[in-house]
Parts: C-alpha cells; sequence; structure tokens
C-alpha cells in the first residue's frame, strides 16, 4: 500500500464545531431538502479528496460492518 | 410526397440462382441491408470479393432511426468512398445544452482538435445514410465489381458446414437455396440468424420505454443537442431535441416502464406533449413516431465458424452516446481486411478469432458506457436519483460537477489494446498511437495523413530510414516516408512522435497500429507483421 490511504484516525481540529455546523446546516429542511444537501456535500468533498484510491477505500469504510467488500 | 423511406430502391429481381439445379456458391453472403450490411458488402467488394447482400426488405430504413455518426466512422467512410456525400448532407453541430427542469445548468462545446478531416459528428437520418451506401455499391457495380443486393430475400434457414454455409431464402416467387464460403450476419438486435444458430444474447434489459418522434417544422432552434433532465413538459422523466438535415428534429421523451405503447404512439397522444415541449405557436407536421425500449447485451462470441455476427446482431447498447451504429461500422472495418487475407490464403483462419477479440473488447466499453449513461438519465432507486440531481444542481455553478453529468458519452473509436496481434510498445511515443490506437488523423499536403493510410499495411516513418516496400509471407507492406518538411502544422510530430526524434510505425489496413519503434529493425517488423497477421 502507498501513502495513498485513506484517514481513518481523528484528523479535524475542533471536532465538535464542525459537528456542530453540519448539524446547523440541515436546521429546518425537509427530508429531501436534507436528503439533497448531503448529497452535494457528499460530492463537494469527494471532489477537494479527488483520489481515485482514496475515494474507493472511503466507500469500502463507509459500507455496513460486515460486508466490506460488497 | 412519398418519402425516401417508402420507395423501394433495390426491388425484387428473380435471380438466375433461384432456378439453378443446385445451390449457387457465392464467397461471402450478406444477411442485412442496414448501414452494417451495405458497409461490409462495400469494404469486401472494395478489395475485389465477390459479395451478395441479402435483405427481407427492399427499401432503406423506415424513420431516421440512428442519427448521429462521430469521427471514426466517417473516416471508415472515406475508406469506403462514401462519407464526403454523407458529410455534404448531414448536419454539423458542436455545441450541447443540458437543462434540469426549468433551467439550463451548462453547456459544452466538443471544440473538435484542429487537423482533421472529419468533423466530431454529423446527424443524418439513417435512411440517407442507408441511401449513400446504396449508392456506393451501385458505382462500385457500373466499375464491375461483384457486389449486389437482394432485396425480398428472407433467410429462413440455415446450415453450418466447416467450410461452407448453406441458407435457404423465402422471396415473393418461392424459396431457393444459397451457399456462401462465408456469412456475416449484420440483420439486427433482433437477429433471426442468431436466433436460427440457437446463440445466446444476454445482457441487461432497461425497464424503461421512450417515445421517438421526427417532426418536420420551420423553427429557430439551433443546430445543437439539448437534453433535459426532469423538464416541466416531462416531469420526472428525460428529453432530448436534436437537429436534422432538411428541417427534421428527433425529439426523445422518456416515457417510463408501465405505459400502453399503442396508445401513446397515436397522434391525438404524441402532438400535445410536443406542443408542451415546443410551445403552442410552433407548427410542425409529424414524420415518424415509434417507441422503443432497449437493452445492453452482447453475444459471447461474434464469429460461430464460418457465420461472422456484426453490428447489434452481435451487441447493442442504450442510444446515449450514439454507439449503435456507429461501433458496427467500426466492427466492418476489423474484420474486411482479415476476411479478405483468409480468403486469399495469405492468413490462418484463426486471425478472425481477433476479430471476436478485438470487437469485444470494443463492444464491452460502449455497453459499459451506454449502460452508466442510462442510469444517469434513469436513476433505478431513490438514493440514485437524489445523488443524480445533487450532481445537476451543482454542475449549474460549480465547473468539477460537470463531467459527471451523463446525458451519454458520445462515441469514441475504440484502442484495441492486450490485442494479439499488437507488438510491444518499443517507442516511448504519444499515448494516443500507442499499439492498437485507430491512427489519428493529420494535415498531409493538400490532404490528409489518413488518406494515405488503410486498405493495406503501410511501414510510416517519420524521419526514418526503411525499405519502400517488404513482403513477409505474402503480406506486401508499402512504405509512406515522412519528415518534419510534411508537417508545417507540427500536428504529425505532436500525434505520432512526441518528444522522440524518429519513428517507424506499422499500420494495418483498417488504420490501427500494430507496432512502433524509433527506427527500422527488419528482424522485429517482420515479426510484427507475422503477428499483425495471426501467425505469431
Amino acid at each position: 500500500m502507498s501513502d495513498r490511504s485513506l484517514i481513518l484516525t481523528a484528523n479535524i481540529a475542533e471536532a465538535d464545531d464542525f459537528y456542530a455546523d453540519l448539524l446547523d446546516a440541515h436546521d429546518g429542511l425537509t427530508k429531501p431538502e436534507s436528503d439533497a444537501l448531503n448529497a452535494r456535500l457528499l460530492l463537494i468533498l469527494a471532489n477537494q479528496i479527488g483520489d481515485r484510491e482514496i475515494l474507493t477505500q472511503a466507500i469500502k469504510a463507509a459500507k455496513p460492518h460486515g460486508k466490506p467488500h460488497d | 410526397m412519398t418519402k425516401i423511406f417508402e420507395t423501394p430502391i433495390y426491388p425484387f429481381v428473380r435471380h438466375a440462382d433461384h432456378d439453378a439445379p443446385a445451390p449457387a456458391r457465392h464467397k461471402v453472403l450478406v444477411v442485412g441491408a442496414g448501414p452494417v450490411g451495405l458497409a461490409a458488402a462495400i469494404d469486401l467488394a472494395q478489395q475485389g470479393i465477390e459479395v451478395v447482400v441479402l435483405d427481407e426488405n427492399d427499401k432503406v430504413s423506415f424513420g431516421s432511426r440512428a442519427i448521429c455518426f462521430a469521427k471514426r466512422p466517417l473516416e471508415i467512410l472515406d475508406r469506403l468512398g462514401c462519407a464526403q456525400a454523407m458529410v455534404e448532407k448531414g448536419e454539423l453541430w458542436n455545441v450541447g445544452k443540458v437543462f434540469f427542469k426549468d433551467r439550463q445548468v451548462y453547456e459544452f462545446n466538443l471544440l473538435p482538435e484542429k487537423g482533421h478531416r472529419r468533423p466530431a459528428f454529423i446527424n443524418l437520418q439513417q435512411y440517407y445514410f442507408e441511401k449513400h451506401l446504396v449508392d456506393r455499391i451501385q458505382e462500385l457495380q457500373d466499375q464491375g465489381a461483384e457486389i449486389e443486393i437482394r432485396g425480398r430475400n428472407k433467410v429462413s434457414a440455415v446450415g453450418t458446414h466447416d467450410d461452407h454455409v448453406t441458407l435457404e431464402i423465402d422471396t415473393p416467387e418461392g424459396s431457393y437455396n444459397l451457399e456462401g464460403d462465408w456469412v456475416i450476419a449484420c440483420d439486427g438486435a433482433n437477429s433471426p440468424m442468431r436466433a436460427m444458430l440457437g446463440k445466446d444474447f444476454v445482457g441487461r434489459v432497461f425497464e424503461d420505454n421512450f417515445l421517438i418522434a421526427d417532426v418536420v417544422m420551420e423553427a429557430e432552434f439551433p443546430s445543437e443537442r439539448w437534453f433535459w433532465f426532469d423538464p416541466p413538459f416531462n416531469p420526472g422523466q428525460s428529453a432530448l431535441l436534436h437537429k436534422q438535415p432538411d428541417g427534421v428534429w428527433r425529439i426523445d421523451l422518456q416515457l417510463g416502464w408501465d405505459i400502453d405503447k399503442e396508445r401513446e404512439k397515436r397522434p391525438e397522444n404524441v402532438i400535445p406533449r410536443l406542443k408542451q415541449m415546443l410551445g403552442e405557436d410552433v407548427e410542425f407536421e409529424l414524420e415518424w413516431v415509434s417507441i422503443y425500449t432497449f437493452q445492453c447485451r452482447r453475444m459471447e462470441k461474434f464469429r460461430h465458424g464460418r457465420v461472422i455476427f456484426a453490428g447489434d446482431a452481435a451487441h447493442q447498447v442504450s442510444p446515449f452516446g450514439a454507439r449503435g451504429a456507429n461501433s458496427g461500422i467500426q466492427d466492418i472495418d476489423n474484420l474486411g481486411w482479415k476476411l479478405k487475407l483468409v480468403l486469399d490464403g495469405k492468413a490462418p483462419e484463426s486471425l478472425l478469432d481477433s476479430y471476436d477479440i478485438e470487437r469485444i473488447h470494443g463492444a464491452d466499453e460502449n455497453i459499459l458506457n451506454s449502460s452508466r449513461s442510462t442510469d444517469f438519465i434513469t436513476p433505478k432507486s431513490e438514493m440514485s436519483r437524489i445523488l443524480r440531481d445533487a450532481v445537476l444542481d451543482l454542475a449549474e455553478t460549480h465547473e468539477f460537477a460537470r463531467p459527471l453529468v451523463n446525458s451519454g458519452r458520445l462515441s469514441v473509436p475504440c484502442t484495441y489494446d492486450d490485442s494479439p496481434l499488437n507488438s510491444a510498445d518499443a517507442l516511448d511515443g504519444p499515448e494516443r498511437t500507442r499499439p492498437g490506437a485507430p491512427c489519428p488523423d493529420a494535415p498531409l499536403g493538400d490532404g490528409f495523413l489518413l488518406d494515405q493510410l488503410g486498405h493495406r499495411f503501410t511501414l510510416l516513418t517519420f524521419n526514418a530510414d526503411a525499405p519502400d516496400e517488404i513482403t513477409e509471407d505474402g503480406v506486401t507492406v508499402t512504405r509512406l516516408a515522412l519528415s518534419d518538411a510534411d508537417d508545417p502544422t507540427r500536428a504529425l510530430r505532436q500525434r505520432y512522435l512526441g518528444k522522440c526524434k524518429s519513428a517507424v510505425y506499422l499500420i494495418r489496413p483498417d488504420q490501427h497500429v500494430a507496432a512502433r519503434r524509433p527506427t527500422w529493425d527488419e528482424h522485429q517488423f517482420r515479426a510484427a507483421i507475422r503477428r499483425a497477421t495471426g501467425k505469431e
């Protein structure tokens, strides 16, 4: 494995602030609006990462436990 | 006025073969006179191979059907002597616009690279495309070529043998039998030939219906490709507007799965839909309406002994990306020269197995691309629709999301990477001209490079010495010697040399690269010729 590997240790400074921002962004939105926001955010972050190998690892890491290779 | 596609252009004529005491034997029988079958016949006839085309019909395509022809097939059609008339008749376009709901999210320009004879795309109704091919066949006949089309000759039974194929043919005046050393089956997605031979055709079914309408109108819409996701006039579905010659517009409306096809096709139901899309005041006339569904699938093998499948008969894709007829023409480009070498005894029959390998590679690429387009255009789950809509929303303001928008990945030629006919790449040259790649065009003298390539094996030398002609085991290769002096635009250097000082390319008769090295090396190139003709 190269140095291109997914960070799965704590990497966000002031994590509580970030989490609060995330919740705030959804405040007052309907479920469809929230789903759309999450989807846009996901795409923006994926573009920021860019690296296909990291994105593949992230998709795997996000899958439900017990099904890492689906 | 009678439409071109309502007039018989190769009417039934009782042939002497019909009354022969024993079945007449022909070199090659082509089943189906669509774009692919006609192109196959032309390619073979140009190489001096006797060929008979059998078609159950006697007319060109009913309705416009395939309308979008890409650069590579046009280059192949140049080799077949019919691209110029098509491009003159066709509608050129470069701009595409993408709409989401009631707004335009972005537009793109194909911005074709300079220094190519042919444009990225033309739109031309399939009936014109076929008419140009039939005209070319007529021209070849006038020059004495052994090529003919037999209208209303429907193949009703097939018998396969080690060294020939027998076909039983139904005509308006009864049936007769024919034999062919080889048969090329180009009888379309529902290929009766495939069914008669009991061959598989598996893949993915897309549960969706599309209404396709050709309308004739005097409209101000420009010659652009307009694609709508979820437009107000077709909520939750997609729509496409594309211009064809003669003021005919192609309109494609996604309808969903649970519909009554016969009902949806009736003018009283089609016209209100179109008015919603085009505006109440636009005057138009319906030329042709059809409803289609599609699958993405291919045969496991395209060659079955002496029967070779090509075009939609061998592989089927969704229409998004114009990969149907375009890939069928590329099948023929790949097959013609191989069959000629085999018929002349200059290559083993196994050379034809490389047709399978190379064109299955092409078909898989097309199926992959067109399946992905379809998944984007018609999301199959709630989440895939949410993600799709997020991409479209972001594309309006952020450039990064635009490459994710997939309203069809337009047909580009496939590179035969890993083909057994390729020799290992021995030049540190441009990626786009690696072994297996189709040669990119470039300006040359008063014309273009591709005018000088094809029909035969060519040794293309840049700033390098080599013999003017060599023959390896019956296959003759002629040299095309070029240098920087021939390249005022520097396009040749950019496309074939990169940073290298010199290069020698072995080019196949279908204009694909077989081998390349920095300099001439007799031993290596003789081996490359053997490899490219299925002898290593």
